[in-house]
């Protein structure tokens, strides 16, 4: 992304923000709360729509009407089936089981044949530690479980990349390991990720760069080692310093 | 013990089946007005369900409408709808025959009755499913468009079985008022229950006798209703926890 401005009536959000992210590329984007993280993550899907500046994604410019607006539906959706995204509160369907969850889209919009995603589903499953919970219904799991489902669900859809939105800001410190744990996995088998997250040590551990926001500027970024090591501006010090 | 019945209260032999009794009148009247209220719900809930998707996603234009729609027909008693729509609306359509040269039509008592209680109920339905529709968890709703799933689709799939659980006791609640007013349509000389246990009651002067029979008919439906309503709501709740 280019140049990206966001704004909700007169509070500008983002003041010209920009993002690269290559094949395999994971970033973290850290910051306080109001500098503008979630809405970065979210112009990426058009969740939130840009006030002004570009959007290239796989080569491909999306294209905007002079108010902002997605000029294509079209094109938003196909773009949307590209990329997985993991939310802050899980938003798992609650009237669907977990299975139910994971071939929904894949089954109603990818139109993937239903015994085929389902091998899929499992498969996903299993390697987030929920193969025994693929008909129970979401409200009926702890939140870690949950949230590992979620990943699932996203990663259903055989993204390009992921969006994960604080993916364990909503959960209680000893769920958060078993999430991270997973995020971490598919750090190593070299998935491009770009992850808004509070939890410095893990942005740290698995990032390949990280950007941190300040009031809708990026402050600084750079390779995590030199980010944490030697933060360059004070903002980043004090910030560090008080999350620890 | 039967035998013991009719001897202490004679008038009981005139609900037999066949003449002298009235049994099967009052049977067919039955049958009238559970067609006329399923028809007329059948209806209530399809242009509900549109009225109410029209409100919260609809154009100024459409907004506007449905707002006098639900409006008037909420603030004109179902009587005067019913006279208006029976005598008014059939003169009009007549007229509008023979202009163009066609023959005045006989419009049936039944199609007369669903489709004007059909217009009551879906002023009501509207506003039951609107209000089921917001109490959706919005982020059930982005989990949906984050993954690019087209609105259609999205309102078919995720918001309906969401809202339903929502609106199952409002919807509950119109199926009963629906039962109930096709009495109010005796006055069109429709043969309902209630002016088939007028006619077996005048013609009779039984008129306790017939109308605690239509009391206990109209109750039996409600016992029979809530029972299905209960299941339906079971279903619709799947995946939600019990609450406490």
């Amino acid at each position: 992304m280019e140049r990206l401005h966001k704004s909700f009536g007169p509070l500008e959000v983002l003041k010209g923000v920009n993002l690269t992210a290559h094949q395999g590329d994971v970033v973290a984007i850290i910051g306080g709360s109001g500098s503008g993280k979630s809405t970065m993550l979210r112009c990426i899907n058009f969740l939130e729509t840009p006030t002004s500046g570009r959007i290239i994604i796989g080569g491909q410019e999306v294209a905007l009407r002079p108010d902002g607006q997605p000029a294509n539906r079209k094109q938003i959706e196909n773009l949307r089936q590209s990329l997985g995204m993991v939310f802050q509160q899980f938003n798992l369907w609650s009237h669907k089981t977990v299975l139910e969850n994971l071939i929904e889209v894949p089954t109603q919009v990818l139109k993937i044949p239903k015994d085929q995603a389902i091998t899929r589903a499992r498969a996903l499953l299993d390697r987030v530690g929920l193969a025994d919970k693929e008909n129970t219904y979401p409200a009926f799991m702890s939140g870690g479980q949950q949230q590992r489902a979620a990943i699932a669900r996203a990663l259903a859809i055989n993204p390009r990349a992921m969006l994960f939105d604080e993916p364990t800001s909503a959960l209680d410190p000893e769920l958060v390991g078993e999430v991270l744990g997973v995020i971490r996995d598919l750090a190593t088998e070299g998935r491009t990720m770009i992850l808004v997250t509070h939890e410095m040590k893990f942005a740290r551990e698995v990032a390949s760069h990280v950007i941190y926001l300040h009031n809708g500027v990026i402050e600084e970024e750079g390779p995590p080692d030199q980010l944490f090591a030697a933060p360059k501006s004070e903002r980043l010090q004090q910030f560090l310093a008080t999350v620890g | 013990m039967w035998e013991a019945l009719i001897t202490a209260f004679p008038t009981l032999s005139l609900l037999a089946w066949s003449p002298p009794g009235w049994g099967a009148n009052l049977m067919r009247g039955l049958a009238n007005s559970i067609q006329i209220a399923l028809g007329a719900y059948a209806v209530g809930l399809i242009i509900g369900t549109a009225g109410a998707f029209g409100k919260l996603h609809g154009g100024p234009v459409t907004r506007d409408l449905l707002a006098v729609y639900t409006t008037v027909v909420r603030a004109v008693p179902e009587l005067v709808l019913i006279l208006i729509l029976y005598f008014a609306v059939t003169d009009l359509v007549n007229q509008a025959m023979v202009a163009f040269g066609y023959a005045r039509i006989q419009i049936s008592g039944v199609a007369a009755g669903i489709a004007v209680l059909g217009v009551v109920q879906g002023a009501y339905a509207t506003e039951v499913i609107r209000g089921a529709i917001l109490a959706v968890p919005a982020g059930q709703l982005e989990a949906a468009r984050a993954m690019g799933m087209p609105p259609m689709r999205t309102a078919w799939r995720i918001t309906l079985p969401l809202m339903l659980s929502n609106a199952i006791p409002g919807l509950a609640n119109l199926w009963l008022i629906a039962t109930k007013d096709t009495a109010l349509l005796a006055i069109v000389g429709f043969a309902e229950l209630t002016l088939q246990t007028r006619q077996a009651a005048s013609s009779t002067k039984a008129f306790l006798t017939f109308f605690l029979a239509a009391g206990a008919l109209y109750l039996l439906i409600t016992l029979v209703s809530t029972l299905i309503f209960a299941i339906i709501e079971r279903w619709a709740r799947r995946g939600q926890r019990p609450s406490t």
